[in-house]
């Protein structure tokens, strides 16, 4: 179903600015840390499913990769100028020096990068699905699809209570939230998956967004598609620049013209049409990628 | 005297600071500044854009191009080391035509230095790739890949032996315009660097780049299996950059004249510095791009401000500079260190 998807990408991450900003609160919760920062010129023109990239540990640090970071909110907050929010999982030695910083430390930020979501030009009926802290910059597209006056069901699942991410906020600006875990220490015992089934089943649903682990995006689109539904993917590959210079964080997209090409997430994504990811085969080259060497006998 | 310089019938900048002398010759190769983009950090210039104006710098070296569009390798590609990465890219690229339509068009409108970088897994496909650009034209150097450690089987590179490299080389400068100068892109992964570096030279090459990334490995101890989908990869960063010195110092105690653009970790105009005193005509800026997309125009600003403050007033004169007599008559003056020659703080502590 047509429903009129507005298309206004900036492919080239043209408005991305780089500015040192400054930190201004470290929020815990759950196994997640949410960063506020100042970031003037960035916050103004970030769009939902837009990313920053945070320079590690200082001038002179021997982490030399930035890290990447979905943005979950803007605001201005008038001293400050804009400031963004995003949330951290300290899992490496980059996330953990992150996660140490305090009120005015200086944090070196690039943004805002990549694709945003598209959003719908009429108000639809939208279904967003996020697995872990990947509910994150659905808080801010959700609000973006409310303003429009689209119905909003969110779902979103982890593994355990503890990785669930964003409830309250989601359940603020949703018209539903429903929470699942595979342990079934909170909301349904289950998959992301099987809540959107329900919906899918139950409802008539215009369009699919989600954010999240591969694995689940991969199901959220084979589900979505099965059901001849748009889907809009926000996917998370490992990136070492950012923005579009380096082709680490690629994968296999088949393009308006059937044929299979190596995108790279963070300027041609991080948001990707469901149906045109080749989700089985993310991690490879796939027989018939525009490129491919074939190997001869 | 710190920082002090006799200065006789200098202009003075509009700032009121003397002028300095960026211009560099590399070989036939004349730039306004010394510093240039890596290949392989800096796509085709486009995304730079965004951060720095990239018509400031000496010029951009593109990523190196092959005869066919190329998919690259499976992911993942890139671990991060200390002080540096590892990557295992696999040469992905949209081939030569695309490149000269989109890419090379894109760069001569808007008015870069463009020094496009080719590789080939052949001397054959090298001379093809260059045949179609000199039909095309519209870039003013070409920087030859033959160090790649990803371009053929079992990091069996051109570049690992004088007659493979001088082969390809060979054949580039045959199928290329006589005054399009050429550069050999050596790999330090060889036991003597200054026999590549004279046969290249010999087989035709205007200067060399040095160096390549350095082939490394990373084992995830997760998975307990190769970090990298290509198992091994090419090392870059600053974790690299004793080696680049080291190269650049034996290629131009051996061979004075040859031109050499210098790479390998430079992330402060401090290093590039290092570069230029050890022999390096220019300067490439590449994997602190990753770090800092506007690290080429910074590093360039450092840099002019390392010269001036050693007395230099022309960037030529501080090429090879550590190669001089011990009585050298150049009178620069090199005893500076790292503080700003205005503070003054030794005195208030001393009271």
């Amino acid at each position: 179903m047509y429903i009129g998807m507005a298309c206004s990408v900036a492919s080239m991450n043209s408005g991305a600015i780089q500015v040192m900003g400054e930190v201004l609160d470290v929020q815990r919760t759950g196994k997640y840390f949410v960063m506020s920062v100042t970031a003037p010129g960035i916050a103004e023109r970030t769009q939902p499913g837009q990313f920053v990239t945070v320079g590690m540990g200082g001038e002179e640090s021997s982490m030399i990769l930035r890290r990447s970071f979905a943005i979950q909110r803007v605001q201005s907050r008038g001293i400050y100028g804009g400031t963004l929010e995003f949330v951290v999982s300290p899992v490496g030695k980059g996330t953990r020096w992150l996660t140490k910083l305090r009120r005015h430390d200086p944090l070196n930020l690039v943004g805002p990068l990549g694709k945003p979501f598209t959003l719908p030009t009429k108000a639809v009926t939208c279904v967003l699905v996020g697995g872990g802290y990947g509910s994150a910059p659905l808080i801010m597209l959700a609000e973006s699809l409310r303003d429009r006056g689209c119905r909003v069901d969110t779902i979103i699942g982890a593994s355990t209570e503890k990785k669930l991410y964003g409830e309250l906020e989601l359940k603020r600006v949703s018209t539903s939230l429903t929470l699942t875990t595979e342990d079934g220490t909170a909301g349904v015992h289950g998959r992301v998956t099987d809540a959107l089934e329900n919906i899918l089943e139950s409802s008539q649903v215009d369009v699919v967004y989600s954010c999240g682990p591969m694995p689940m995006l991969a199901s959220v689109a084979e589900v979505s598609t099965a059901r001849k539904v748009f889907s809009q993917c926000s996917v998370e590959e490992s990136m070492a620049c950012g923005i579009g210079v380096c082709m680490t964080c690629v994968l296999p997209v088949v393009g308006d013209d059937g044929i299979t090409r190596m995108l790279r997430s963070c300027v041609e994504g991080p948001v990707f049409r469901g149906d045109r990811v080749r989700w089985s085969d993310v991690g490879t080259i796939p027989d018939g990628t525009l490129g491919k060497e074939v190997v001869r006998p | 005297m710190t920082g002090s310089v006799i200065v006789t019938g200098m202009s003075q900048a509009a700032s009121g600071e003397p002028t300095f002398d960026f211009s560099t010759n590399v070989g036939s190769l004349e730039l306004n500044t010394p510093i240039l983009t890596a290949s392989g950090c800096a796509a085709a210039g486009r995304e730079l854009d965004n951060y720095f104006d990239i018509t400031a710098i000496g010029g951009i070296v593109t990523k190196s191009i092959m005869l066919a569009p190329r998919s690259g390798r499976a992911t993942p590609r890139m671990a991060e080391t200390p002080s540096g990465m590892l990557n295992s890219i696999g040469l992905q690229g949209p081939g030569v035509e695309s490149f000269i339509e989109n890419d090379l068009a894109w760069l001569q409108q808007r008015g870069a230095r463009t020094i496009v970088s080719i590789a080939g897994g052949s001397a054959e496909e090298f001379g093809k790739v260059a045949a179609k650009l000199r039909i095309a034209g519209g870039f003013d150097a070409i920087e030859v890949n033959i160090s790649c450690p990803n371009v053929e089987d079992r990091g069996q590179v051109f570049a690992c032996r004088a007659d493979t490299a001088a082969n390809v080389i060979q054949t580039v400068r045959r199928n290329s315009d006589s005054r399009i100068p050429i550069f050999a892109k050596l790999s330090p992964d060889v036991t003597d660097i200054v026999e590549i570096a004279a046969s290249v030279a010999q087989a035709g090459a205007t200067g060399v780049s040095v160096i390549n990334t350095l082939l490394g490995m990373v084992i995830n101890t997760s998975s307990m299996r190769p970090a990298l989908a290509g198992v091994t990869g090419g090392l870059s960063g600053p974790a690299i950059r004793p080696v680049a010195v080291r190269c650049i110092w034996q290629i131009r105690n051996a061979l004075p004249d040859l031109p050499i653009i210098g790479m390998g970790g430079v992330r402060s105009g401090h290093d590039a510095l290092e570069m230029v005193l050890a022999g390096a005509n220019a300067v490439s800026v590449g994997t602190s791009i990753f770090n800092d997309p506007s690290a080429p125009m910074r590093i360039q600003n450092e840099l002019e401000h390392e010269l001036r403050i050693r007395g230099f007033t022309k960037f030529s004169q501080a090429v090879s500079h550590a190669h001089r007599e011990i009585d050298s008559t150049l009178q620069i003056n090199t005893a500076i260190d790292d503080l700003d020659p205005t503070d003054e703080n030794w005195d208030f502590i001393s009271e």
